[in-house]
């Protein structure tokens, strides 16, 4: 008995993990296989989708992405949520990151007041706001607005982001700060030539997951944006869905169109999705 | 700013920022400097994003408390109705109650469901060293999807005609009847939100002592005993906290349901975002959509209450 246990204890035993491996592919399949399968289907025509629903097309058509992008307008749409990511990323990243810079290193009397008011609203149920946000919104002519909407998301998005620049930025040496001081550099030097550079890791984490978010967006660009010319990719893929329903080639390319861009950025860099995205951890 | 270089460097030499907590007891010699470097400059960089999110947020949500109060179609004046709206919503108004138990059943399904899938994937994904990256990138893909992109892609593997579905015989709209259309709805929805879950639990799990697991397997334990007794304690604090989240987000659910039903068929789907959309921008019931609004908020509370009330009641939460 005894040597049985010892025998457990001291030869490190090569654990048997075929079992995980089996159990994970599927998973895989399960997770993968719908994306693989809009991936395909953008390719077969019609016909064939009805023939051949989950299998590989028999000739790859490229023409339905030219379709899609014609008759949904991807032109335009994917101007606009250029527009509304670029314009919200930047905002994030410059009045988040100053607030961030604030709270890890100066920590002045109230910091913990913010960061506080902080947790709390980024608990309270959007529906609370986004009611009168729409009637403020209309009263001060934002709708239908590239400034409307980017302020929105970058307010949205400031708890978030000032978490995840804050922790990142206490992780940072002192030293160098210290060192730039000395030197006679004041506070927005210091920012700009010595956190930013050092930090960028950490800007880049935010950008990210903050610009997917807004690229992704659907519920707040449905309400406050009502006009074709101001739609982000998702409202104006509904429209389009809602008109081509069951052009499954049709629609399926599209999504692939719109999905491409973040699934590749996903692919490149996805450390750092993960991590940003289950460090904040909260979505709104 | 202009105050530091109004003050020679040479004359007040530049103090290091103490770590929070720390600061060693001496004497204060308040100056203009002083001043501006650790109050005035440290809220100046916190004014801007402060000021926006109140903008965007406080404001909207204290109109929001006000207006529930009122009869407000969303243009001019509105009228203070004190509690009636909420008499309305629990008392007379039948589809409110059915949204608020269509939002629950989305909860039980969002806690359970979701829950499953990414314990045992992360449990299995604990134990693999070859491959883990790919298992974890792969498993956590979906939830970059934007909602109308996942929302398409179970549109399409629903559809009666060549879908799933059809794969075991069945040709019936998942989503065109209403008692299939919340659970076909709630599923896609999991598909896209359990590798979220799963990393958060791998990373906990990861931090696990493995003497724990040499413990366990010294005294027998099979991987079902080991799944419980090790692993699911040391992660309890995440996977609660999780939950809690997950039951708060259950009242917000909104992209799937207005994306694949729109509400219908028939209303079986509609939840309690989805009625407050239609009262505000289609009905003209802005005040009556605020009250709802204020009930979700109640509901996120005594969420978080009933927590809070557990912890104290001895609970290990």
């Amino acid at each position: 008995m005894i040597a049985r246990r010892e025998f457990f204890l001291f030869r490190k035993q090569r654990e048997n993990t075929a079992f995980n491996h089996i159990f994970l592919s599927i998973l895989v399949v399960f997770s993968l296989g719908p994306v693989v399968l809009l991936a395909v289907n953008s390719f077969k025509s019609n016909a064939e989708m009805g023939l051949n629903p989950l299998g590989l097309p028999q000739e790859w058509r490229l023409e339905n992405f030219g379709r899609a992008w014609e008759q949904g307008e991807f032109e335009r749409t994917f101007k606009n949520s250029v527009i509304y990511v670029v314009g919200t990323v930047s905002l994030a990243l410059v009045l988040c990151g100053l607030a961030a810079y604030s709270l890890a290193r100066k920590n002045p009397p109230g910091a913990n007041f913010v960061m506080l008011y902080l947790l709390v609203a980024s608990t309270v149920p959007v529906w609370l706001y986004l009611v009168p946000l729409f009637f403020l919104w209309r009263q001060l002519e934002f709708l239908n607005t590239y400034h409307g909407l980017i302020l929105i998301y970058t307010a949205f998005n400031a708890p978030f982001s000032i978490f995840l620049l804050r922790s990142f930025l206490i992780g940072l040496p002192v030293e160098l700060e210290d060192a730039a001081r000395v030197d006679g550099a004041n506070e927005l030097q210091v920012l700009l030539r010595v956190i930013v550079p050092l930090a960028w890791p950490g800007f880049l984490t935010v950008g990210l997951v903050v610009g997917i978010g807004v690229w992704s967006e659907f519920q707040v660009a449905v309400i406050f944006t009502h006009k074709p010319d101001m739609f982000p990719v998702t409202t104006s893929y509904f429209k389009f869905t809602d008109r081509f329903g069951r052009d499954w080639a049709l629609t399926n390319a599209g999504a692939f169109m719109m999905v491409a861009p973040v699934l590749i950025l996903f692919l490149a860099l996805q450390r750092r999705f993960v991590e940003g995205l289950t460090q904040g951890g909260v979505k709104f | 700013m202009a105050a530091e270089t109004a003050t020679p460097f040479k004359s007040r030499p530049v103090q290091a920022p103490y770590p929070p907590g720390s600061k060693p007891k001496r004497k204060r010699t308040w100056t203009r400097y002083r001043l501006m470097r650790y109050y005035v400059v440290p809220w100046l960089f916190m004014i801007p994003i402060l000021g926006l999110h109140a903008f965007v947020v406080v404001i909207p949500a204290l109109q929001g408390v006000y207006y529930s109060f009122t009869d407000w179609s969303g243009i001019g004046e509105a009228e203070f109705i004190g509690l009636r709206n909420f008499e309305e919503l629990f008392f007379e108004d039948q589809s409110y109650i059915d949204a608020l138990s269509r939002n629950v059943q989305w909860m039980i399904f969002r806690v359970t469901i979701p829950f499953a899938f990414a314990l045992f994937g992360a449990s299995l994904l604990a134990r693999v060293k070859r491959g883990a990256m790919f298992y974890r990138t792969a498993l956590f893909m979906p939830f970059i999807l934007p909602s109308i992109v996942t929302a398409t892609i179970w549109r399409y593997l629903y559809n009666p005609r060549y879908g799933l579905p059809t794969l075991v015989g069945y040709d019936k709209a998942l989503l065109g009847q209403s008692d299939t259309a919340l659970w076909a709805i709630a599923f896609a929805d999991n598909w896209q939100f359990w590798g979220f879950l799963m990393v958060l639990f791998l990373t906990a799990m990861q931090g696990i002592d493995p003497v724990l697991y040499d413990a366990a397997k010294v005294d027998g334990a099979n991987r079902w005993q080991e799944f419980w007794n090790v692993t699911l304690p040391g992660i309890r604090p995440v996977v609660l906290f999780m939950m809690m989240m997950v039951m708060i987000w259950a009242f917000l659910v909104f992209d799937y349901v207005f994306i694949l039903t729109g509400g219908g068929p028939a209303g079986a789907t509609e939840v309690i975002s989805i009625d407050i959309y239609k009262n505000a921008f289609q009905r003209f019931e802005a005040g009556y959509a605020a009250a709802q609004g204020m009930t979700i908020c109640l509901f996120a509370g005594l969420v978080v209450s009933a927590f809070a009330f557990l912890r104290k009641r001895g609970w290990d939460i």
